[in-house]
């Protein structure tokens, strides 16, 4: 049967899909996708949470992370937009201007 | 066993799209595999009883924040496929892969389960969008309260930062406008 532990480590594989995506992407937009990702991941290890210990705080929270996922896109798009305005470019290479 | 067979379903499904959202070089097929793996998702959501959280999940992860990323795209000119300069490939997967495993090591650890104890328990005979209200609007009112001012603020902000300049093209540069008003003049 499925338990606790099945959901679990599902969350953790989908989670380290997406930090593996932070960490090899150089497009900004791309990088956001992959936080989207790791931010799913822990919606389903708090649901998962909420149902095999009867409890609604797991669910709670989970609404709260996508609230704050959802604000997040907000700006971070209009972020996006003013330095493609300014640069012409997304890539994290082509923005870097503090060379070392 | 319908449950057994959902969840093996969905778990593969997920993480093979996620996989091709993280790997992918066309904008236009990651965001695609993004969606779906959200629909997915959510089909997790009703697995586990919680019924509002996957409804909510569809309105606003495949609803709002995909719209808003396809708005995006369009707005960058993204279809044409992305130059990345990928340095150290190997160390990207060797850290994914300790990540991974320090992650499971850390669910995977003894964990004192008979000392939690339900702080808001689901009640029998009651629909969970039910349940879900009555402790939202009552245990945690004062941060649901925050959070409606917090979308509040992103909304303002994200109109501020993207309104400025916006009927100007971001691709096109302005000679390209102009040939286009010249080509009308000609006519």
């Amino acid at each position: 049967m499925i338990g606790l532990s099945h959901y679990l480590i599902v969350s953790a594989l989908i989670f380290s899909i997406g930090l593996m995506g932070v960490l090899r992407r150089r497009n900004l937009l791309m990088l956001f996708f992959a936080t989207e990702v790791m931010l799913n991941a822990v919606n389903i290890a708090f649901a998962a949470i909420s149902h095999y210990y009867n409890d609604l705080t797991g669910q709670m929270f989970a609404f709260f992370i996508i609230a704050i996922a959802a604000s997040e896109v907000a700006v971070g798009l209009g972020l996006l937009i003013v330095l493609y305005k300014k640069y012409g470019s997304l890539d994290l290479d082509d923005l870097a201007s503090m060379k070392g | 066993m319908y449950e057994a067979v959902a969840f093996y379903l969905f778990s593969v499904l997920t993480i093979g799209l996620f996989l091709i959202t993280v790997m992918s070089k066309n904008v236009l097929y990651a965001m695609t595999s993004l969606a779906a793996g959200m629909v997915l998702i959510s089909g997790f959501f009703f697995i586990l009883g919680a019924d509002f959280l996957g409804v909510v999940q569809l309105i606003v992860y495949v609803g709002a924040i995909m719209a808003l990323y396809s708005f995006a795209m369009m707005f960058f000119d993204a279809t044409r496929d992305i130059k990345e300069k990928n340095t150290s490939n190997a160390l990207v997967f060797v850290l994914g892969g300790l990540s991974a495993l320090v992650l499971v090591l850390i669910f995977a650890a003894p964990i004192h389960s008979e000392a939690i104890q339900a702080l808001y328990p689901m009640h029998e005979g009651v629909g969970n969008a039910q349940d879900v209200g009555i402790v939202l609007f009552t245990k945690y009112l004062v941060p649901f309260e925050v959070a409606a001012v917090m979308l509040l603020v992103a909304m303002i902000s994200g109109i501020i930062l993207a309104g400025k300049k916006m009927d100007l093209s971001l691709t096109e540069d302005m000679s390209a406008d102009d040939e286009i008003l010249t080509q009308k003049d000609e006519k």
